[in-house]
């Protein structure tokens, strides 16, 4: 049963009451939450996935808006961890991106049967593109281009790469957070997709979300076998540059952008290794959208090809 | 009220009688209570993870993983406290859960460690902190009235962190504060101290000594949140060292007369008894009972709030009350740790100043959170 299943009432009961629990790749994840807005984004942003009972859930998130004073006077919104407080109230108008950040939160915190590292991972003919960026790099941006364009979104935050299946890559199908000047270049971009609201957030400008690909929804539970490392760049009217970056910098880089490297030890070192072998790494300079999408179009099909011409010559022989 | 973890600690076996949402509330459960790792092993230990759900698995596989990597920094944290230490000449004790890893005690697999806890003679403190200064250990940040609460009345300096490392250190002088009720002779702590294979001069406590600091640690703390970790530590301590020495259980009986801490002892065989189900005989049970004090209004009181403050860190442990019990705790272990004319002072200073210098504090502190100040939070 699907969220889209329910009417936006039942969600919002639901969400008041015991709460919810959808289903977002490997993890479940349960909500409770009084506030209107939050009902609102899920109904709409998370309305291709699954629902699932409260027997057994991942995680147990609560956004709650507390009652007395605090309501009327700059109101604010408290955020739990089954119970626990990890951070301070936030702005109430940021409720739902703090259910989305509080996620985040949890998966990095608690997660450690993957290799977390801070990338978007798409993926196309079973091959995934992982791309790991620096803030203001246009990561979010070139991934929900990509995700609109036939691309498969595995995450716009989160590489999950699974201890036990070290060179694949597990998606997570949620919606992909977007900021300031990257939300209007979106939404003349792919005017088709869904979008929720726009808020303001003093310290990072503008925030939204859109809504992941019915068909990455469709295919969350099939990893995609790990190919290609982009480190992108968004330079205003720069050509579009693709250059092999080399191995033993893809692996710092990456290193320093995985959320528990440290914690995985010598297995950490071991799995990076391995995906770092077995992906060619790029840095990528880009302006223009639709170059950068023809561009990974064509490596990716390269791949296809190489792979499909290894099958045939080894069935024909 | 379901508590989970004292049922499986108790007798890992039940849960092959468990529902999935049994399992689900068993891991919030220990989650919270800083168990996760620790269950891994005790369903590991039992060979029942093949009778482990495939929704809980990979939680407990987590924290395990997570657990391991503590397990390895304390190692290494101890290796290098010991070179940052040597120039002393002085004997170091490691104390709680340094000294599990370092003794590889059973304790030690499985269980998250937030500091590294230190002990060397009280004349070698100044000596130890200005050492650890030269090294990168820098004063935390405790206000002026903490620093000078911390020097004159504990049992130990304010934490110090290391500015690269990030590694938290308690180094005290002795394991309990000076002005408490029960006041053990640190000396006789350093005397029967034992060796760390390896080291010169670096030792932990002895077996019975280990027991006593943990429960006294345990039993006269103001914090609670984590109480049953801490219990569970002495389960394993109790498990393990009986199979080691025969009369360990005499001589921890008279080890607690000797140190003057009959009654952290019987609190924690209590317990551990009643929660753990740890195997204690009667008789080792029946004379640490005897030779502390278990009558009257006042014990009946502390009974009823270690009974609450001992539950799993979880809401479904709680009751509403719940916050007014943990208050209790902590004003209990105040009275015990300091005579009445400081106590109220102290109480006070904590309602009312504390407060209001944490809200002026938060004000400053940015708002926001993103992604990226996770990561850096992660990698600190």
């Amino acid at each position: 049963m699907t969220i889209r299943s329910s009417h936006l009432n039942e969600i919002s009961e639901k969400l008041r009451g015991d709460g919810l629990c959808l289903r977002t790749g490997p993890f479940s994840v349960r909500v409770q939450s009084n506030i209107q807005s939050v009902a609102e984004c899920i109904h709409l942003l998370y309305q291709h996935h699954p629902m699932q009972n409260l027997e057994f859930c991942d995680y147990h998130l609560a956004i709650t808006q507390p009652s007395g004073l605090r309501r009327w006077f700059r109101p604010q919104i408290n955020f739990e961890v089954d119970g626990m407080i990890p951070f301070k109230p936030m702005p109430l108008d940021q409720a739902y991106a703090t259910f989305e950040w509080g996620y985040n939160y949890c998966i990095s915190s608690y997660a450690h049967q993957f290799l977390i590292i801070h990338a978007a991972v798409v993926e196309k003919h079973g091959f995934a593109m992982i791309m790991p960026a620096q803030p203001g790099s246009g990561k979010s941006t070139l991934t929900a281009a990509l995700a609109s364009k036939g691309w498969r979104l595995l995450s716009d935050e989160l590489t999950l790469i699974p201890i036990e299946n070290a060179d694949t890559v597990v998606p997570l199908a949620r919606p992909i957070n977007l900021k300031n000047a990257s939300i209007d270049v979106m939404r003349e971009y792919a005017p088709e997709e869904v979008f929720g609201p726009t808020v303001s957030d003093t310290a990072k400008g503008t925030v939204t979300h859109m809504r992941a690909p019915i068909s990455s929804i469709d295919r969350m539970n099939e990893p995609a076998q790990q190919k290609l490392i982009v480190f992108p760049q968004y330079h205003r009217n720069s050509p579009t540059q693709i250059k092999p970056r080399s191995k033993a910098r893809a692996f710092m880089e990456i290193a320093e952008q995985s959320f528990n490297f440290n914690i995985h030890g010598k297995t950490g070192f071991d799995i990076l290794n391995a995906t770092i072998s077995n992906c060619d790494c790029y840095d990528f300079r880009y302006s223009n959208l639709d170059e950068a999408i023809e561009l990974f179009d064509q490596l990716i099909e390269q791949q296809h090809y190489s792979k499909e011409s290894a099958r045939l010559a080894e069935s024909s022989t | 009220m379901k508590n989970l973890i004292s049922e499986v600690f108790s007798n890992p076996e039940t849960i092959n009688h468990f529902q999935l949402n049994d399992w689900d509330l068993l891991v919030r459960q220990a989650r919270n209570s800083d168990l996760a790792g620790k269950l891994f092993v005790l369903l590991r230990d039992n060979s029942l993870l093949s009778e482990t759900p495939k929704q809980a698995l990979p939680h407990l596989t987590s924290a395990h993983v997570h657990t391991q990597r503590h397990g390895e920094l304390v190692k290494y944290e101890i290796h290098q406290l010991y070179n940052e230490l040597s120039e002393l000449d002085t004997p170091i004790i490691l104390l709680k859960g340094a000294a599990y890893v370092a003794a590889n005690l059973p304790s030690a697999e499985g269980r998250f460690f937030s500091d590294i806890d230190i002990m060397v003679h009280k004349s070698r403190v100044a000596m130890a902190e200005d050492a650890l200064q030269h090294k990168g250990w820098r004063g935390s940040d405790v206000d002026d009235y903490d620093e000078k609460y911390y020097r004159t009345w504990m049992h130990e300096i304010p934490p110090m962190q290391h500015s690269k490392r990030g590694t938290t250190l308690d180094l005290h002088h002795t394991i309990i504060p000076e002005t408490a009720r029960y006041r053990p002779d640190a000396n006789k702590l350093f005397k029967a101290a034992i060796p760390v294979d390896g080291y010169e001069n670096l030792y932990t406590l002895c077996p019975e000594d280990m027991v006593l600091h943990s429960a006294t640690h345990l039993f006269s703390e103001g914090e609670f949140e984590l109480s049953l970790r801490d219990l569970i530590d002495i389960d394993a301590l109790l498990r393990l060292f009986p199979t080691q020495n025969q009369q360990f259980w005499q001589r921890l009986i008279g080890r607690a007369r000797n140190l003057d801490l009959k009654q952290p002892l019987h609190y924690a065989l209590r317990y551990c008894r009643e929660l753990l189900n740890t195997p204690i005989p009667d008789q080792a049970y029946d004379e640490a009972r005897n030779q502390a004090a278990t009558e009257g209004p006042s014990q009946a009181l502390t009974h009823f709030l270690l009974e609450r403050g001992l539950r799993p860190n979880h809401s479904s442990c709680h009751s509403s009350l719940h916050g007014l019990w943990l208050w209790m705790l902590y004003v209990r272990s105040h009275y015990l740790r300091m005579p009445f004319k400081l106590l109220i002072p102290h109480l006070l200073h904590k309602a009312l100043i504390t407060p209001y210098e944490e809200h002026k504090r938060d004000r400053e502190a940015a708002k926001h959170q993103d992604i990226h100040t996770l990561l850096a939070l992660r990698n600190r």
